[in-house]
């Protein structure tokens, strides 16, 4: 599906779109207008040239005149060298404005989707949105750093090319150009032919490239039913038609250059006869004749740089419709106007008759109401499907609720400040999310409040000092780096130890279920333990101990709370808790004792 | 250098076009080497001879002589460069062809994306070798040679003037280019750093909001976003004096000629005709001489590439038929035996299989059992020959099976692996994967076995259903059973399942194992799985552990035992009695 929106190409102007986009140039306006005035006089200097030839040859060396004759070649290095030294600060300069442009808008679309609410990360795939961030934004580059201002610079480059012509000689001007017209339709249809014809050459690299991609990872199953001979054949017929594509698009490029040749030198034989003729009658002297043979060699270049712009554009108007509409996204989860503060908090949690859809009204909880005592370590058990996530997730916010209320300290989560709220909460994911960076990093999340001894005082506590000191960087070990991978229980400690230096009045964990070895297993037990000290603590139990050393243990069936107590109480009821106990957790003790 | 070589043989193959093409190339590049001496005649003319005939005459000439060379150059890509499309065809039909005689540990030991780049991006390198390579090479090379003769026909002295700077363009093409290569390398990692950040911070969002560190993310990522944007920069500033400097110099030479030239015309030792031939073959010549730099670059990365290349195309097929093999063999009846076999991955790798003897009557039908790592898949990929053995040897029929041509052997096995790999293609052609031709019959009966038409429908299109990308998701039980309706089709000799049925649900897989006891009466089959229904009923059990068996017998043999299979199976008799609780 993400294939085929991002392929979509549509029209290569869009009034709307362009305005926008033209909202970010803004902060750039003088750069503009300064570098159109450059082009404006940059592109006289070309032109210029073969007038000043038209000098030198018909001023000069026609009457011997070799001091006049330095003078002119001495003008034309001086404009040569001009013109180069300009092109240096014309290039230079709009292309760091372009460069400039595409950073604002790369951080715009990244803040952007930091704020998006999570019920949008659940249904978008992360590679559409790194694709915005990215290729999308870097497509955009060519037209701000190129398309729009050298738009300009062809234009005026052909105005003034006319301009010396038609000064120089009209009449020999009008024959000269009666190629021009051939020129213009055979580069915009070659530019349309190659067009499709690259779009013919993509599809079938593309079905070559999903086929070897598809057939390695398949290798086995080919090699196991003998079909190598058969899958050989397909590869050649998807090799073949990639071929074919390509043969088809050189026979563009083989008929345009040389027909492009073909129509400069006609000009130039038209001059001879035309011109020469007018010459030979004494009307046009011969550096007319010579300046108009070299601007017929000027006119190529503008004219093909135009005809590629249309594809420039098509291509940015299709990101930047992609990236508005991602802009124009406004799933937030929305803060009051007026904000209740939340400066400390005693942990005291409360859900009053809270009822959650992650669509519409497929509820995952029913009415669900419970009240934790600051201090108190609650575990929520159930099976898959349950309602267990929900609960964290709404706890921090991370989605809104759609019936009842959520209170901490007595206060409705819905009137503070979501990022208050959660500067008061930790959470610990069941998989543990490391970021690029040091293990230092990766604790203290580089926060300024968080100093480098709580940082290894967290680690300690943990337990994860022993093996993060054994790191060849220790606290500074990159934690992506080959050869430093970390093991599942190493990271988990790491998350633990980032939860206790971020130090909250709450916690939440969410238990990994993966199995690990004893000694880690052992580890990890006692790092839950000090996780839990002296504070307010929801748990997605896994663990037998964790639960046993719960104050109170919510039962979740199907969304809501059937049944709440204590081990022993719950296990007494013989009911759903019961049950789970004798599934998921009795193992655990069987192993313990053994 | 000497990597680029081993094209001669794709070369020689095409030889004839390639011949073709260096002649067009002479052609073409007679016709515009004429062109400017017809454009000296007619100034000379207008100089002194005033005729309007001449005029006409040469201005037709020059259309004429335009027209000849375009034809030539025309031809020129439709051979040479359509060559160029040839080899990189030939070279990705080689590439491929040897990729697909390479043994599982080939796959192991190299991923998707690598084995990719080499097709995609290292084939496309030594292209650019030679078509574009070659063409502009040749081209230029005898362009310049023609030129540089007649400009010194005309004057020396001018000559010596006017190309003093194009040796410097050259060089600096050349060492520009080698530049631009580089920062554009670093480019890339930058944007692959960007593209880091993003995908890490989009899929850490639950982190970054629970721990309320979203601005200092949109921080790193605006501080890598201006790295980038410092090395595009860098970039920018090596383009932004490459053009310039490109026509700085060009435009000296013809200035030179100009000043130097325009000097001897009042001399009277040039003609005007001649100052202005002199003009447009320096015109000529600044293409010619660009290209060299870029050629050499090309060259450069097309060797570096072909290097690469060659180390897959020598990677040794291990697995393969040789001398001993015997050609009569084309058919097995299916007796499997062990013989004291043990295996490792490489050489000081630890053995996985360690003095394994067994015997598989056929028709009979044998189970393995065994924990995580015992060796349970190792042994039945040894069968039909994934990796071949490291000691002992494996017999169909008393046959060892390195002796059994290798598409015989295959041919009769139906294997069914742990991770199923379905094609995106219609469910239909994958069932009958390992058959040559359209069955329907095959196709109901197949998919009767595996219970796979209890799904029917669930599938849009029947049979017809497109799976993968392009299609629908197949449940992983949908899946298995899919891929055992391939290996049905087959009609196989031997059955190997490999943890099939962990992904379908117990009624559904007691239906399929009752359709395989009548399907398999006369076949060998060899099934591992966790699960005791799925096994309690073969003739023998094995217990692998630590690649050596540690128990054998039936299922009441090994129960007596009271081992590790007695074990495994009261812990599911505990297990469905908590399911049948809840």
């Amino acid at each position: 599906m993400e294939q085929k929106d991002d392929e979509v190409l549509g029209k290569a102007y869009d009034s709307q779109i362009m305005k926008r986009l033209l909202g970010y140039v803004k902060p750039y306006k003088r750069y503009v207008v300064l570098a159109i005035m450059l082009n404006v006089l940059v592109a006289a200097l070309g032109p210029l040239r073969p007038y000043l030839t038209k000098l030198a040859i018909d001023d000069y060396i026609a009457k011997a005149d070799h001091n006049g004759l330095l003078v002119i070649s001495l003008l034309l290095a001086g404009s040569l060298v001009f013109q180069a030294v300009m092109q240096y600060f014309l290039t230079y300069y709009t292309q760091l404005m372009g460069q400039k442009i595409i950073y604002d808008l790369r951080i715009k679309i990244f803040s952007h989707i930091q704020k998006l609410a999570l019920r949008f990360f659940d249904k978008t795939p992360i590679g559409r949105l790194v694709t915005r961030t990215t290729n999308d934004v870097e497509s955009l580059n060519e037209l701000f750093s190129s398309g729009i201002i050298t738009v300009f610079s062809d234009i005026f480059i052909i105005v003034w090319i006319f301009i010396f012509m038609f000064t120089m000689a009209w009449d020999l001007s009008l024959v000269t150009l009666s190629v021009l017209p051939v020129l213009f339709y055979a580069t915009f249809l070659f530019r349309r032919k190659v067009r499709e014809s690259y779009r013919d050459v993509r599809y079938h690299l593309a079905r070559l490239n999903s086929y070897m991609q598809e057939h390695i990872g398949g290798m086995s199953i080919v090699q196991l039913f003998s079909k190598e001979k058969r899958e050989m054949g397909n590869f050649s017929s998807i090799n073949n038609a990639h071929k074919n594509a390509n043969i088809n698009s050189i026979f563009y490029y083989a008929v345009f250059f040389p027909v492009v040749e073909l129509l400069s030198s006609i000009a130039i034989a038209l001059i001879i006869w035309y011109g020469g003729g007018e010459v030979i009658q004494g009307t046009l002297t011969l550096g007319v004749l010579f300046a108009f043979i070299q601007y017929t060699e000027m006119f190529f270049r503008p004219v093909r740089d135009l005809s590629e712009k249309y594809n420039v554009m098509q291509t940015a108007m299709a990101s930047a419709e992609r990236i508005f509409k991602l802009l124009d996204n406004e799933s937030f989860i929305k803060n009051p106007l007026n904000p209740k503060p939340l400066p400390v908090v005693n942990g005291e949690i409360e859900f009053r008759d809270v009822w959650f859809a992650y669509k519409d009204d497929e509820y995952v909880l029913k009415n669900v109401s419970f009240k934790i005592e600051p201090g108190q370590t609650v575990a929520i058990v159930g099976a898959t499907g349950a309602g267990k996530t929900s609960i964290i997730n709404l706890l921090t916010r991370f989605y809104d609720i759609s019936r009842g209320q959520i209170l901490v300290d007595g206060t409705n989560i819905a009137e503070v400040d979501k990022r208050e709220l959660r500067r008061h909460i930790a959470i610990v994911l069941q998989d543990v999310v490391l970021f690029s960076g040091t293990v230092k990093s990766n604790i203290g999340l580089n926060s300024s409040e968080i100093s480098e001894e709580q940082i290894i005082k967290a680690a300690e506590t943990v337990g994860a000092a022993k093996f993060i000191t054994a790191l060849p960087n220790g606290y500074n070990q990159e934690v992506k780096e080959k050869g430093a991978t970390l093991s599942v229980g190493q990271k988990q400690l790491i998350s633990f130890a980032r939860a206790l230096a971020y130090n909250p009045q709450i916690l939440i964990l969410d238990e990994a279920t993966s199995s690990i070895d004893t000694d880690t297993e052992i580890l990890i037990q006692k790092a839950i333990e000090k996780l839990l000290e002296g504070r307010t603590s929801i748990v997605i139990a896994h663990r037998l101990s964790t639960i046993q050393n719960a104050d109170k243990i919510l039962v979740m069936h199907k969304g809501e709370i059937r049944e709440s107590g204590t081990h022993t109480e719950l296990l007494a009821q013989k009911g759903i808790y019961y049950r789970l106990y004798q599934l998921q957790y009795k193992d655990q003790e069987i192993t313990r004792s053994a | 250098m000497h990597e680029l070589k081993k094209l001669n043989k794709y070369f020689l193959r095409y030889k004839r076009k390639l011949f073709l093409g260096i002649l067009f190339i002479l052609l073409s590049n007679l016709g515009q080497v004429y062109i400017p001496l017809l454009l000296k005649d007619s100034i000379d003319n207008l100089t002194s001879g005033f005729s309007y005939d001449v005029l006409l005459d040469k201005a037709l000439f020059i259309v004429g002589a335009a027209f000849f060379a375009g034809i030539f150059r025309y031809l020129i890509r439709m051979t040479v460069i359509v060559v160029s499309r040839d080899i990189e065809y030939d070279l990705r039909q080689d590439f491929w062809s040897h990729i697909q005689k390479l043994p599982l540990r080939f796959f192991q030991n190299n991923s998707v994306g690598n084995i990719m780049a080499h097709a995609t991006n290292d084939i496309g390198s030594v292209r650019m070798f030679v078509g574009p390579a070659v063409m502009y090479s040749i081209d230029t090379g005898t362009k310049l040679i023609v030129i540089i003769a007649i400009l010194l026909s005309t004057s020396a002295e001018l000559t010596f003037y006017s190309l003093l700077p194009l040796p410097f363009l050259s060089y600096f093409v050349y060492r520009l280019s080698k530049k631009i290569h580089i920062r554009f390398m670093r480019i890339q990692e930058k944007f692959s750093d960007l593209t880091t950040k993003a995908q890490e911070s989009f899929s850490g969002i639950r982190v970054v909001k629970a721990y309320v560190f979203e601005d200092r993310e949109i921080e790193d990522f605006s501080e890598i976003s201006r790295d980038y944007m410092e090395k595009n920069m860098a970039m920018v500033k090596i383009q932004a004096y490459f053009q310039p400097i490109l026509f700085l110099i060009a435009g000296l030479s013809i200035i030179i000629v100009i000043w130097a030239g325009g000097n001897k015309v009042i001399a009277g030792e040039l003609s005007l005709g001649e100052i202005s031939a002199f003009i447009v073959y320096l015109g000529m010549l600044i293409w010619p001489v660009i290209a060299f730099g870029w050629i050499t670059n090309i060259i450069q990365q097309a060797s570096a590439s072909m290097k690469r290349l060659t180390v897959f195309l020598n990677e040794p097929v291990e697995i393969k038929n040789n001398e001993l093999t015997s050609y009569v063999i084309n058919d097995y009846s299916g007796d499997i035996e062990f013989r004291n076999v043990s295996f490792r991955y490489s050489e000081n790798f630890p053995l996985v299989l360690d003095g394994i003897s067994l015997k598989i009557k056929r028709g009979s039908t044998v189970a393995i059992v065994g924990g995580t790592g015992s060796g349970k898949t190792t042994l039945l990929n040894l069968i039909p020959r994934l990796y071949d053995v490291s000691g002992g040897e494996i017999t169909i029929d008393g046959n060892n099976i390195r002796h059994i041509p290798l598409d015989v052997l295959r041919r009769r096995i139906g294997f069914v692996s742990q991770e199923t790999f379905l094609f995106s293609d219609t469910l239909k052609r994958n069932i009958l994967y390992g058959l040559d031709k359209d069955n329907d019959s095959e196709v109901d009966k197949a998919a009767e076995i595996s219970k796979l038409n209890n799904d029917l429908d669930n599938f849009p299109k029947g049979y017809e259903t497109i799976l993968g990308e392009r299609g629908i998701t197949l449940s992983g039980g949908q899946k298995q059973r899919t891929s055992l309706a391939r290996a049905i089709a087959v009609n196989p000799r031997i059955l190997i399942l490999d943890d099939s049925f962990s992904a379908v649900d117990t009624n559904t897989e007691e239906a399929i194992l009752r359709n395989l006891r009548e399907f398999m009466k006369d076949r060998t089959s060899i099934i591992v799985s966790h699960r005791i229904s799925t096994v309690k009923d073969a003739d023998t059990i094995f217990v692998l552990d630590n690649g050596r068996i540690k128990e054998q017998g039936t299922h009441e043999e090994l129960i007596a035992l009271k081992g590790y299979y007695a074990d495994l199976h009261y812990k599911q008799l505990l297990e469905d009695e908590l399911k049948e609780l809840s």
